[in-house]
């Protein structure tokens, strides 16, 4: 963990902010520090983003700087490759989850790799930076949860914060990483507000630890992203219950930090893993094996899923139906008192 | 009076004018190759430079048969021979200045090689010990490329952040004619443009995407014409006559140096062998048309032009013979060597530092690589 100093306030100082704008302001210091960082993608110049993370970023350092691209993800990705090729780095803005699909070639082929193909010769230090998620009302490739896709490709980082301070922290930590990192930025959190003072020195956590959000003892919900605020009042409603919920946000996909996962879940005995993106070939599996595989004389229960369906995200008016929310977290809770059921 | 004339009656309002934004003219490719041997244009290029162009080609001829060769004695896993290609890879190579970069494809191991990189290095990939055998910062060569004109983007970018930094250096991106037909071709040539990205696109048009002839791959009226469509100039060329690549190159490269922005090339070429060799190119082509290239061959094109003017003899014919089997026999003795591999290298460049799951997974081979190791000892004792 390092601390940055602080820097003059784009807004005004206590002022609760939001994640968009802490992302905005990770964008920014890690370009005024940095004459290497540059932001590419569709629509982040004049308009400064459709979610208006880039606002302001042209003004300030210029349109080489922070350069609208023709519309074209594989174009900017690929582009992206040889601007890092050259020394520089880039951040690029895929505007949408199902909009980066166009440049998954150029991230697998090329951006994943890059390092190991050379050697490590040549390394690319390129973030990605993409919106992911539903619940914003989205119609169809806006909601999407791709970070399956993302997590089953080596040699990329995959990161996804769910708190505003962390997505300021984990922002600047990507952009000076020297590997290539998929910045999942969870949509319905852009508007989420905090107490986050941008005069106060910053966090940068390192890229890879995960976090007791919320300490517990009957079991362990180990979520990221967007289901990082829905397990908090998921374990704020089970008390009621008796039950005391741990809550681990992952933050880093990949790398994965097994330690803190495996000892929170040495400590409750139980786990449920719970994320919007599918179940079957999600997240969820993979981290399900893990904790099994460390834990499996500590637990009490089964390692239980709560996911979205396998379905294609569904259209806006039935979301609700296929987000996990805080019941069927419940449900899943109670399912995990396994010795009274068999 | 109309009805429309009648006062009060519906009029359009026009549109605001309509302007090309760029002279489509100038951009237009030639309407057939441009060549240089065999024309008036050849007394105008330095004698010295035929002949260097003359002893690349038959070094690089010498290069394809020699690693094709070691194809078949199982010492490369494969290799897409350049033969009949030659004069657009010397070509590529010498139109660049030191400070540039090259971007080639997995048939462009002889541009790699005719820019100075040991011919060893080159065919590291194709040889399979490992992905790419050289420090691309070190040399300006980017990795060959395997999926298709997915290197293009690449080269706009890295052309970009150079003119970004000013330091005047230019990308040459080399792709097939098929892989014009892929996405990445288009959105290359689109960022290219629109940004004045100081980079060369030479498409080597050899007659074939694997088995699927240009026809079948296309409906331009040439390759070069795609330009057009883009705002940059599409210049046509006899991909077998060298001194008409290297002229056409390199003015595309002064001109993306000076910052005039990109150029499509299309080099009309011939793959003379198969696509590599685990293909059969007779169940796609007949010997006949391949025999009509044999007579447009860049090494017979260079050897008649620089015969009929006195600058090729006996002995300067002799002495590049000479070489290029030196080059090859140091080749194959390089080749012939076990390459010496490290196991362990499978996690050291995955991350810049080992993720705890790779520290895992390395532990577990170290395991079997010691178990492995003593079982062969005790089986020597």
């Amino acid at each position: 963990m390092t601390t940055v100093a602080a820097k003059p306030a784009t807004k005004p100082a206590n002022k609760p902010a939001t994640m968009a704008q802490a992302l905005g302001r990770a964008l920014r210091d890690s370009m005024a520090e940095d004459p290497s960082v540059h932001v590419l993608g569709e629509d982040v110049g004049a308009l400064g983003g459709v979610f208006r993370v880039t606002d302001g970023l042209a003004a300030e350092f210029g349109e080489d700087r922070c350069t609208d691209t023709p519309l074209a993800e594989a174009g900017i990705l690929g582009t992206a490759v040889g601007m890092a090729m050259y020394g520089l780095r880039p951040v690029v803005e895929m505007q949408f989850d199902a909009f980066a699909y166009p440049a998954f070639e150029q991230l697998i082929s090329h951006v994943a790799r890059m390092r190991n193909r050379t050697r490590g010769a040549m390394p690319l230090p390129i973030t990605v930076r993409v919106p992911y998620g539903g619940g914003i009302g989205g119609v169809e490739h806006h909601s999407d949860s791709s970070e399956a896709y993302y997590i089953a490709t080596p040699g990329l980082h995959v990161v996804t914060p769910a708190t505003v301070s962390d997505a300021y922290g984990l922002l600047r930590a990507s952009i000076a990483s020297d590997d290539p990192v998929v910045f999942l930025e969870p949509k319905r959190l852009y508007w989420s507000k905090a107490d986050w003072n941008p005069e106060a020195p910053q966090t940068v956590e390192p890229i890879g630890r995960a976090v007791v959000r919320r300490p517990g003892r009957s079991a362990t919900l180990i979520t990221y992203g967007p289901s990082v605020p829905v397990c908090l009042e998921a374990a704020e409603a089970a008390r009621a219950e008796g039950w005391d919920l741990e809550v681990v946000d992952l933050r880093s996909l990949v790398p994965f930090d097994d330690e803190t996962v495996a000892a929170s879940v040495r400590r409750t005995g139980r786990a449920v893993v719970v994320h919007e993106s599918g179940g079957f070939g999600g997240p969820g599996g993979e981290i399900a094996a893990r904790v099994t595989e460390r834990c499996f004389h500590h637990l009490e229960a089964p390692v239980l899923r709560v996911a979205g369906f396998d379905i294609p995200y569904p259209p806006p008016m039935l979301e609700k139906h296929h987000l996990p929310g805080v019941d069927r977290i419940l449900d899943a809770v109670a399912r995990l008192q396994w010795e009274a059921d068999s | 009076m109309t009805v429309m004339e009648q006062r009060g009656a519906y009029r359009p309002t026009p549109p605001p004018a309509w302007q090309p934004r760029t002279d489509p003219a100038p951009l237009l490719p030639d309407a057939e190759p441009y060549r240089v041997l065999g024309t008036g244009a050849a007394e105008k290029v330095d004698p010295e430079l035929l002949r260097l162009l003359y002893a690349e080609l038959v070094r690089g001829r010498r290069y394809n048969t020699q690693a094709t060769a070691l194809t078949k004695q199982g010492r490369l896993a494969v290799y897409p021979s350049s033969t009949g290609q030659e004069a657009c890879e010397i070509a590529a190579a010498l139109a660049l200045e030191e400070r540039d970069w090259l971007f080639p494809s997995y048939r462009d191991t002889l541009a790699v090689v005719a820019r100075g990189l040991d011919p060893a290095s080159a065919l590291t990939l194709l040889r399979g010990d490992w992905h790419t055998g050289y420090d691309p910062r070190e040399h300006r060569i980017a990795p060959l490329s395997t999926p298709l004109a997915t290197q293009l983007p690449h080269a706009v970018g890295l052309a970009h952040a150079a003119r970004l930094k000013g330091d005047g250096v230019v990308a040459l991106a080399m792709v097939g004619d098929g892989g014009t037909s892929e996405g990445d071709f288009h959105e290359a040539l689109n960022f290219a443009a629109v940004w004045q990205a100081p980079v060369v696109f030479l498409v080597q048009n050899n007659g074939f995407a694997i088995s699927v002839p240009l026809a079948k791959q296309t409906a331009a009226p040439s390759l070069a014409h795609k330009a057009v469509g883009y705002g940059m100039p599409g210049r046509l060329v006899d991909g077998n006559d060298a001194a008409a690549m290297h002229e056409v190159l390199s003015e595309a490269v002064a001109r993306a140096r000076e910052g005039g922005g990109p150029t499509l090339v299309e080099a009309v070429t011939y793959r003379m062998e198969a696509h590599t060799n685990a293909d059969d190119a007779t169940r796609y082509r007949q010997d006949t048309d391949v025999d009509a290239w044999r007579d447009h061959d860049p090494i017979l094109l260079m050897e008649r032009e620089l015969t009929e003017r006195g600058l090729l003899d006996d002995d300067m014919k002799r002495q590049v013979g000479d070489d290029a089997e030196a080059m090859a026999a140091d080749l194959r003795e390089h080749m012939n060597q076990e390459p010496v591999l490290d196991p362990m290298d499978l996690f050291t460049h995955v991350y810049a530092e080992q993720t705890s799951q790779l520290r895992e997974q390395a532990a577990q081979l170290r395991a079997e690589l010691e178990v492995a190791s003593e079982e062969a000892e005790e089986e020597a004792r």
